[in-house]
């Protein structure tokens, strides 16, 4: 834990956006994702969670620098992401890979399962014999609970999970430290939601591997993350263990989110109401605290000042005027 | 029971294997599907081998034997389909005029469909200002009727037949452009181009081994369709005296020249235009059974 793999330091990604019609069309600046720190020890997995158009996947996709950021940076075990294209960026691929939400658009539709495994090493292990290519995408056809006979099938021709399972094969075959895993989950049926997750956790045990897992599904993410950032419109707005944070939510936009989860056994319990409405254009963020439209505590300070993510303890960092910094109980007794 | 069962086989199976071969048989392959092929083939071999099959030279005389009716209309063996007003076998023009209109849609699909894939995924890839010159082209070209186009250029530079050839390349490579391009963006955007990049191939592996192949079968389509249309195209030119000129002969220029002897020889036109139909008629259907026969989703 002393240097962790992937780093990233104030990272941001503006869009420019034209918005109108056209005679009355402007261009606008779109924060897609501002300001992010965050850090992903060796063999852990960082939860990544928000609403949707929160800036999670573009965050995902500036961490793998399949996104070049507007500023900051990205540190992989220790050395920025060389540049998209180089020598260097190929080495690093191989190192750091994706997992999709779509495995059926993520896959070739032509070519058959051990063909799309295989080509992963094709690109970079051209020199590997037949043989050796073989084995290969039989180990990790193996290694992510496909059959043999599964080979020579078609994508079209496989389940959602099992297609999920080949996007995963390809990732793996060339042993990668990292594994980026955007909504992996989300296009599958529940049933199969779960052997998926069971198979990133034995993935992870065996190969010691390192995840950032990007998903809005709240439980999933507390079953497989060891830390969880919480993003609203392109910020992290808190920061922390995983049970400590889903235990004793400390920002109001977490707390509310939590009570989305709908749940059969705090029936009675006084739970704060879930959220109303939708974020707000991240073209045109409201003024001092983002999420302050949508805030049921919020007062006049959330409209003047931005809060700062602040550590509150415990590993733990919030942004919120309302968190006291080094104070844990917060909000969460309130 | 047992003994029943063990002679069944012997006597019963051949014929349903058979019948059941024949049927996968025409399963994969549909009549119809046969026919056009066969048609298509032959004209090939036409084509190919029209100064070997043809009887006599097209430009050939034969004014003792002119506007003769062809066999099944009572002419002698000597001309098949007739003679026109100057004794020309017309049998023999027809298969020179094969291999000319051939040779043009050929080529005139070729250049098309290469230059039309090739601007469209350069715009796909590039994107930005050279993207943006490509969409003004294509506007530029939808908007205009091809007809006019190839009436302005061949009234200016003159007829020759490789620039004619050119020309009728430029008919409808702004479809292949479209095409090429939106797919390319779709696959770039989100999906298997994407995920092939960051994997990290480079551009000729994504767009020669993955995009090309995946959206070919469309533009494979977009082919047998223009194809006819260049015959079409050509056949109309030659028929306003713009396109391939005497002596030299195509089917357009054939049927154009067949129209003044309708009433008295009909034959003249008859056969050109039967061929012209039949020809677009079978590229159309084989094409839209290409589509089919190569998207592994649906075999």
């Amino acid at each position: 834990m002393t240097a962790p793999l992937l780093e990233a330091r104030s990272l941001t990604r503006h869009f420019v956006v034209r918005q109108g019609s056209w005679p009355a069309s402007h261009k606008a600046l779109l924060r897609a994702v501002d300001g992010v720190s965050l850090s992903v020890g060796k063999g852990r997995t960082l939860g990544l969670v928000g609403e949707s158009g929160c800036g999670k996947s573009t965050t995902g996709r500036l961490l793998l620098g399949l996104l070049d950021p507007t500023a900051g940076e990205v540190l992989f075990e220790g050395q920025p992401l060389a540049k998209a294209g180089s020598a260097d960026w190929r080495r690093q691929r191989q190192l750091m890979q994706m997992v999709y939400q779509d495995p059926l658009g993520a896959l070739d539709r032509r070519l058959k399962v051990a063909e799309q495994i295989g080509e992963a090493l094709e690109i970079h292990h051209p020199e590997f014999s037949r043989s050796i290519h073989r084995d290969r995408v039989a180990a990790a056809i193996e290694a992510v609970g496909l059959q043999a006979h599964h080979a020579d099938r078609y994508p079209h021709e496989l389940s959602g999970g099992q297609r999920q399972r080949v996007v995963l094969a390809r990732a793996l075959i060339l042993q990668p430290r990292l594994l980026v895993c955007d909504e992996p989950i989300s296009a599958l049926d529940v049933s199969i939601q779960a052997q998926v997750v069971n198979l990133l956790l034995d993935l992870q045990h065996s190969f010691g591997l390192t995840y950032v897992f990007i998903s809005h599904d709240l439980k999933v993410v507390r079953q497989i993350s060891h830390d969880v950032a919480v993003m609203y419109l392109g910020r992290i707005v808190e920061y922390g263990g995983a049970e400590s944070l889903f235990h004793a939510p400390q920002h109001p936009y977490t707390q509310a989110l939590l009570a989305a989860i709908p749940s059969v056994q705090q029936r009675g319990i006084a739970r704060p109401t879930p959220l109303q409405g939708d974020p707000p254009d991240p073209a045109a963020p409201p003024s001092g605290c983002a999420f302050r439209t949508r805030c049921p505590r919020a007062v006049q300070i959330c409209a003047e000042a931005m809060p700062a993510l602040r550590e509150t303890g415990g590993g733990r960092k919030v942004a919120c005027h309302f968190v006291e910094p080094d104070a844990a109980a917060g909000l969460a007794a309130a | 029971m047992t003994d029943l069962a063990a002679d069944l086989p012997v006597t019963a199976k051949p014929a349903p294997k058979q019948a059941a071969k024949l049927r996968r048989f025409f399963a994969a392959w549909p009549p119809a599907m046969l026919l056009a092929l066969g048609w298509v083939l032959l004209m090939l071999v036409v084509a190919l081998g029209a100064d070997i099959l043809a009887p006599y030279s097209f430009t050939a005389f034969d004014l003792k034997a002119r506007l003769q009716t062809p066999i099944g209309m009572g002419g002698p063996w000597a001309h098949a389909l007739g003679t026109d007003e100057l004794g020309r076998d017309v049998l023999s023009r027809l298969i020179m005029s094969i291999r000319m209109s051939l040779l043009i849609a050929f080529f005139g699909t070729l250049i098309a469909a290469t230059m039309g894939t090739t601007l469209g995924i350069l715009a796909a890839h590039l994107r930005g200002r050279f993207e943006a010159l490509v969409l003004v082209l294509i506007d530029f070209q939808a908007s205009m009727p091809f007809m006019i186009i190839a009436l302005a250029v061949l009234a200016f530079f003159g007829n020759d037949i490789t620039l004619f050839v050119v020309l009728m390349g430029f008919h409808s490579w702004e479809r292949y452009a479209r095409i090429a391009r939106g797919l390319t963006l779709s696959a770039n955007e989100q999906g298997y181009a994407a995920a092939v990049r960051n994997l990290g191939a480079g551009s000729w592996r994504i767009y020669g081994s993955h995009v090309l192949p995946n959206i070919a079968s469309t533009l494979i389509v977009s082919m047998t369709l223009t194809f006819p249309e260049i015959i079409l195209l050509e056949s109309g030119l030659s028929f306003l005296g713009l396109g391939v000129q005497p002596p030299l002969t195509s089917l357009g220029n054939m049927v154009g020249y067949g129209r003044e002897y309708i009433t008295r020889a009909p034959w003249i036109m008859l056969a050109p235009s039967a061929v012209i139909v039949l020809t677009t008629l079978s590229i159309s259907m084989l094409g839209d059974w290409l589509r089919d026969r190569l998207d592994p989703t649906l075999r």
